[in-house]
């Protein structure tokens, strides 16, 4: 709601702009026909009338002449230099760079050189160069200024055409037999045109200001013509006794160039998508809580618990609900495994405990994750921050992405204690060593002054686990640690989790797509489907007879080593949008035993004994041979 | 790191030819003869083909280039006709004080730029975003020239804060504290502009890094959102910012023009546009020149700055 008033109020500022620079537009054009008199005859009787005088409504300058007849000529002028120098610098720029980008290899390259060259110089110096060659006047200004802009747009329509003059629809016209001019006009000219229609809206606005200084500097229009750069030159020597003389064409400066900014801000944002998804807005510090029902009253045991959370991405008008009522537990010592394809909510879930979940479009509606009995759902940021690393520490994904590049590693883990620990830099940096040995890293000590980029994947991964532990948490989330390793240094760091969990008593929660981990490493499952867990207990238990048909068709995926010929069996069909979940049970449509009652009304999460599972129908019977 | 500065000062070179190659080119443009505007009314044939051998322009175009090219090498940039000193002298001295001008103005635009760009992403949407905003979009619309004038209307007519113009007191000592209250205005009205372009790009850069997901691990260690924001973030947006405060280098170089037009600064902007008004070629080459060639060892410095900001490009 608030994004989509947001984009409103942004493109409302364009609105303004336009409406702005029209009326400029209009009353300039119809200069010609308005009732005034002529902007170049003088009258030094009546010289340097003040504003709102009779018969001249903004005064008259140094030789008397009517100042609003010679700031709209002058307005006129400037904005047709402005926009004819846009037009020339952009048709010229597009073509080398369209030429340029599409033939490639030595033209491009001695193209580029030329372009780089003129870019090595503030644009002034080549501006005044052209002058001083050509002579001042406002012809030779135009030139100077559309030259001066040549390069930029050179640059950027060359980028676009590399990326379009490999894309299959021009190799198709390659094919087809055509020319390359014909392939330039009728294949990229289209795609590039409205890259070049943003750069000259970003850049026209520019243009009018560089004319007008020339023309201030005396360099451009040559009295009597004027245009406002020139008008503000000349009133400059009456600056201090005669100010609305300047002030008058100063002005109209201003108000022209910002309603082109504005209006050019409009287009550009109105032709980038990624305004409109709000991929540009930045995570909060900690994820939107807005939670329709108070917090339920605890009912479950452990360290940390989480109870009915949901959540939810709000992007624009829809409403994803990536999480929807979630409980889970964990007890100290105890490894709880969440498993489930990508997009049923395991990564959301995860994140929701401490508020990690990127906010906007993230909001957390509803339940409770209660560390030690605190809820930490709505909890002041202090409190979150507190709990963050130093209760409650995570292991991420991809370590290359989740690393800051720019800082050695050791920085980080010394950051991380620093965080937490009122200690000096020196013990800190001593404790980080430490904790890379106990990560198993060689030569801890010279390793620590490494970027992230000068390690291997497997030792980046165990850096990730070193910042995890660095301040002793209770409870260690892992995301998918173990996904973008190779399958060897995958096992290295399981095990090395599993030591860890066993030495320092830690409650580990490990979320992962891969049933052969959760064997390997998990007490408890708990199998998630679109925002919802599907069926938990015992790791050994659900494996050998797993009941819900989710879990039963999962397990049967995981191809065995020594199998034999079983025939894997890919579930079919995608999890259900969750924008749009159906009601009822969300697998039912991709399950082969699905009755017209699982369509119908809420399923509950049915406990018996260590074991739960939200199913009307579960599986009887082991399903390793249903699956055959 | 050494090996890393050296191949960036070798790959200067070719640049800087470049340069001379196209001042030199668009001189030679330049309609009319030297000798005719030499001689003035003695310009008989003879005396015509006299000075032109004199001053070698009956040779070829690149020997001209190559004789010039090397009197500059050796510090002649040659006379200039209507100061009568050696183009060099005049040069240097004018360009100190323009260094002096652009040299705060840039220090300003990049400090202001940059931390007005930072606090306006960190809180995206709220009222200082909104209000930096604003003010973003007067600074990059305001001619630098009309803002110089209306801050000696209002600061140093009306308030008396600061000097009109000029560099120094016409009477009184030329101390550090003269220098300050003269450098203040024209020095802010340089920065505006270049002030809202930074910030704009600074907000732009740090909404991209903080998104990524190094961002979520510095949350998850429980580090306080302040170094998130000012240490994490804007750390790794300044890769994408430095090589902006490169080119604005150049834009505020460019405004400095203006700059010292309207507060009568002695630097070498005024001097290029007097020059070319007086048509007084060689001063105008030897001003382009020189300060080109001092924006193309800036680009190094802000290069090198780069290398060492961001340990994946210095390999």
């Amino acid at each position: 709601m608030t994004s989509a008033f947001l984009l409103f109020s942004r493109n409302r500022l364009a609105l303004a702009g336009g409406i702005l620079l029209s009326l400029v537009v209009l009353l300039v054009l119809a200069a010609p026909i308005l009732p005034l008199t002529d902007p170049d005859v003088t009258n030094t009787a009546n010289r340097y009338l003040p504003p709102l005088s009779e018969g001249a409504l903004l005064g008259t300058d140094h030789l008397g002449r009517d100042l609003l007849s010679r700031l709209l000529w002058g307005t006129r002028l400037s904005l047709a230099v402005g926009f004819a120098a846009a037009a020339i610098a952009a048709t010229i720029g597009a073509a080398i760079g369209v030429v340029a980008g599409f033939y490639g290899g030595r033209l491009d390259n001695v193209i580029m050189r030329g372009v780089d060259m003129l870019m090595a110089f503030p644009y002034i110096l080549l501006a005044l160069a052209i002058v001083a060659a050509l002579g001042p006047g406002l012809l030779n200004a135009l030139i100077a200024v559309a030259a001066v802009n040549v390069p930029f747009f050179a640059r950027n329509i060359r980028g676009i055409t590399v990326g379009l003059a490999h894309k299959e629809f021009v190799d198709a016209a390659r094919l087809s037999g055509l020319s390359r001019p014909q392939i330039i006009l009728t294949e990229i000219l289209p795609n590039v045109l409205p890259i070049i229609v943003i750069a000259m809206s970003t850049t026209i606005g520019w243009m009018i200001l560089e004319t007008a200084g020339l023309s201030f500097l005396g360099l451009g229009s040559q009295p009597p013509q004027a245009d406002l750069g020139s008008m503000l030159g000349e009133a400059r020597a009456a600056l201090i006794s005669h100010p609305h003389t300047s002030v008058v064409p100063g002005v109209m400066i201003l108000i022209i160039v910002m309603s082109i900014n504005l209006l050019g801000d409009g287009i550009r944002d109105a032709l980038d998508p990624r305004l409109k998804s709000g991929a540009l807005s930045r995570p909060m510090a900690a994820t939107r809580v807005r939670r329709q029902a108070p917090a339920p009253e605890p009912s479950l045991e452990g360290i940390l618990t989480v109870e009915g959370l949901e959540t939810e991405f709000h992007v624009g008008p829809r409403k994803l609900r990536a999480v929807g009522g979630v409980s889970l537990s964990v007890k100290p010592g105890e490894c709880l495994g969440i498993i489930g394809e990508s997009g049923s909510g395991k990564s959301v879930t995860a994140l929701s405990v401490t508020g990690l979940v990127a906010s906007p479009p993230g909001v957390i509606t509803g339940g409770a994750v209660r560390y030690r009995g605190d809820d930490l759902i709505g909890a002041p940021y202090e409190h979150l921050r507190a709990v963050r690393g130093r209760e409650i520490a995570y292991i991420f994904q991809d370590p290359l992405a989740t690393l800051h590049p720019l800082y050695r590693v050791g920085d980080q883990l010394v950051e991380a204690i620093q965080a937490h620990q009122k200690i000096g830099t020196e013990e800190a940096r001593g404790k980080a060593v430490e904790l890379l040995r106990d990560v198993r890293i060689p030569n801890p000590e010279r390793r620590i002054s490494d970027y992230p980029h000068e390690m291997s994947g497997g030792m980046r991964q165990r850096v990730g686990i070193a910042m995890a532990l660095a301040n002793d948490p209770e409870v260690i989330i892992a995301d998918e640690p173990t996904t973008a390793l190779d399958v060897t240094v995958q096992a290295q760091i399981l095990s090395l989790l599993d030591d860890l969990r066993r030495s320092r008593d830690l409650a580990i929660i490990f979320i992962t797509h891969d049933f052969g981990v959760v064997a390997q490493l998990c007490d408890r499952v708990a199998v998630m489907y679109a925002g919802k867990v599907v069926e938990e207990g015992p790791t050994k238990a659900v494996l050998a007879a797993p009941r819900h048909p989710y879990t039963a068709r999962l397990i049967a995926c995981v191809p065995e080593l020594g199998g034999g010929r079983r025939r894997l069996e890919a579930i079919p069909g995608l999890p259900p949008a969750v924008d749009r979940l159906p009601e009822g049970c969300a697998f039912a449509e991709r399950c082969n035993k699905a009755r017209s009652a699982c369509r119908e009304g809420h399923i509950p999460l049915a406990q018996k004994g260590d074991r739960a599972v939200r199913c009307l129908f579960p599986e009887e019977s082991p399903a390793r041979e249903a699956a055959e | 790191m050494g090996g890393y500065i050296l191949r960036r000062l070798l790959s200067a070179v070719p640049v800087l030819l470049g340069i001379t190659v196209i001042v030199f080119l668009i001189m030679a443009l330049i309609p009319g003869d030297p000798a005719t505007a030499i001689l003035g009314s003695y310009a008989t044939p003879e005396n015509v083909a006299r000075i032109n051998r004199e001053l070698g322009l009956d040779a070829p175009l690149w020997r001209q280039y190559l004789i010039w090219l090397g009197n500059m090498l050796q510090g002649d940039f040659g006379q200039s006709f209507a100061l009568n000193r050696p183009v060099l002298d005049e040069v240097l001295e004018r360009f100190g004080a323009t260094l002096i001008l652009a040299g705060t103005a840039f220090v300003l635009c990049a400090l202001l730029g940059v931390i007005a760009g930072t606090i306006s992403a960190a809180n995206q949407y709220g009222w200082a975003d909104k209000a930096i905003t604003f003010a973003v979009l007067l600074g990059i619309s305001i001619p630098s020239f009309f803002l110089g004038m209306m801050m000696i209307l209002l600061f140093a007519v009306r308030l008396r804060w600061f000097p009109v113009s000029g560099m120094w007191p016409i009477y009184g000592a030329r101390d550090a504290a003269a220098l300050i209250s003269h450098l203040a205005m024209p020095a802010l009205a340089l920065a505006v502009v270049a002030t809202g372009v930074i910030a704009r790009l600074s907000r732009s850069a740090l909404l991209e890094v903080l998104r990524q997901d190094f961002i979520r691990t510095a949350r998850a260690k429980g580090v306080h959102e302040r170094s998130v924001i000012w240490r994490h973030a804007l750390r790794a947006a300044m890769v994408s910012i430095l090589p902006v405060l490169g080119i604005q280098a150049g834009f505020v170089l460019s405004g400095a023009v203006y700059i010292e037009i309207v507060f009568q600064w002695p630097g070498i902007g005024r001097m290029l546009v007097d020059a070319i008004l007086r048509r007084d070629i060689l001063l105008v080459q030897g001003g382009v020149i020189v300060v080109a060639a001092c924006y193309v060892f800036f680009n190094i410095i802000v290069d090198v700055a780069q290398s060492l900001l961001d340990p994946r490009i210095r390999t």
